[in-house]
């Protein structure tokens, strides 16, 4: 304590400053508006900037619960879309009162291996026979068409990309029907060739193509735009390029399609061959 | 003792209405303020306690604070103004030298040193006073222009206020 006392001693011009020069700063602020509220102010922004850095902080670190909301939340709001219905207007009258019967449903799923560098190229989704999954049920992510169910187990399944030579989805450009088909002298995961249009159908650059009502998707899902357009060497067809909406590269979540009426229509033309 | 007090309470009266009812209207343009006052502190007594220039500082600082209605301003830049005054002279005066309770004037010691003390003490003491006055960092480079000018008005208006009082003192 002594020794306290005679440091303090010892450097009392420091103190002495410590103390007056705080009790002006007291009074400065304390009975001068101007001042008073520069503190106020200043301070105030600094405690706002700190809660926004840790607010950016904790968003990031929620990014993958948000996304997984989100993506759930897209599943149930696709399920409620008016291209999910099919019209049921024949049996309108005799047994309900709704025109609209569920025909697609859709489930979400997390694409856990992804290759877009092979001639054929398959994904893995973390959904599987357990969530109702089977084969041959299409697949499309927020942007554009993705691929066909290939392969099931409980909780996995592997997904034909359209980036495979084997898959051909029919597609709709201006309302005429060709095969969009990918691997044939063309290996860019960005784009993909479409067949089989009649040439002398004008078909511009940027026009749309999407899915026709002959595919497992739902008929209008987006694919891609026309980039260019050729006269196929041999018979008289288009090749149209397209640039497909989705990005093969960076897919994360998906949403597989559940055609409720598929059996039914299955089994139908199932009857066509016996006979 | 006596003598000492009574020439430094006139000083001061006369110093602090020089400065509220006549330098307070005397400025250019905002940018070149007089702040005479500080005279009082300058030339305080060598021999005077730490504790008491700190205290006259401040209290010097807020009657002119009560006068300008900025009450702590002036103080603060007083309270600063001591604290260098305090380490200059510790600095550059040996203490020993001195009899009969000396002050620091231009008379007694020298015309380059009581510039040099004068100017660094003047330029302490408006750094302080205009910075807080300003209180934000915007606009700076203006307030180090308004403190320069103003160091150089105040410094001139010692210089002259103690030429006129000037007392060459055999020592």
């Amino acid at each position: 304590m002594r020794n306290l006392w005679l440091f303090i001693g010892k450097y009392n011009a420091f103190f002495l400053l410590i103390i007056f020069f705080t009790i002006s700063l007291i009074l400065l602020v304390k009975h001068n508006s101007f001042q008073r509220a520069r503190v106020w102010n200043s301070s105030n922004q600094l405690v706002g900037r700190s809660y926004e850095r840790i607010n950016e902080i904790n968003s990031y670190l929620k990014l993958r619960k948000t996304n997984d909301s989100l993506a759930a939340e897209n599943a149930r709001l696709r399920n409620q879309l008016a291209t999910s219905f099919y019209s049921d207007s024949i049996k309108q009258v005799a047994v309900r009162d709704t025109t609209l019967k569920q025909q697609y449903t859709y489930t979400v799923a997390r694409v856990i291996n992804n290759s877009v560098h092979q001639k054929n190229n398959y994904l893995t989704i973390n959904r599987g026979s357990r969530h109702g999954i089977s084969k041959g049920m299409g697949v499309i992510s927020a942007k554009g068409i993705v691929g066909i169910i290939f392969n099931v187990n409980e909780d996995f399944s592997t997904i034909r990309s359209l980036l495979h030579s084997e898959t051909k989805v029919s597609a709709n450009v201006n309302g005429s029907i060709g095969s969009l088909v990918w691997g044939e002298e063309n290996y860019d995961p960005r784009f993909a060739y479409l067949k089989d249009i009649q040439s002398h159908l004008s078909i511009k650059k940027g026009n749309r193509v999407v899915t026709s009502e002959f595919s497992m998707f739902p008929e209008g899902t987006a694919i891609g735009y026309v980039t260019a357009t050729r006269t196929s060497q041999g018979d008289n067809s288009l090749d149209i390029k397209i640039k497909l909406n989705t990005d093969f590269s960076t897919l994360e979540y998906v949403y597989v399609i559940n055609n409720i009426l598929s059996a039914q229509q299955l089994s139908l033309e199932a009857q066509n061959k016996i006979e | 003792m006596g003598r000492v007090i009574l020439s430094n309470s006139i000083r001061f009266l006369l110093l602090v209405a020089t400065q509220v009812f006549l330098l307070k209207n005397i400025g250019y343009y905002n940018l070149s303020v007089p702040y005479l006052y500080i005279l009082f502190i300058l030339v305080l007594p060598f021999g005077i306690s730490n504790s008491l220039l700190f205290l006259l500082a401040f209290f010097t600082g807020l009657t002119i604070d009560f006068y300008y209605d900025s009450l702590g301003l002036n103080a603060a830049a007083c309270t600063i103004m001591a604290f260098v005054r305090i380490i200059f002279i510790n600095l550059t005066v040996q203490r020993d030298g001195f009899d009969n309770e000396p002050e620091p004037r231009l008379g007694i010691m020298g015309f380059q040193w009581f510039i040099f003390y004068a100017f660094i003490l003047t330029f302490c003491h408006h750094f302080i006073l205009f910075t807080f006055e300003n209180f934000k960092f915007s606009e700076f480079g203006y307030t180090l222009l308004r403190i320069l000018l103003s160091t150089l008005f105040t410094v001139s208006l010692i210089l002259i206020t103690e030429f006129a009082f000037f007392q060459k003192k055999a020592r």
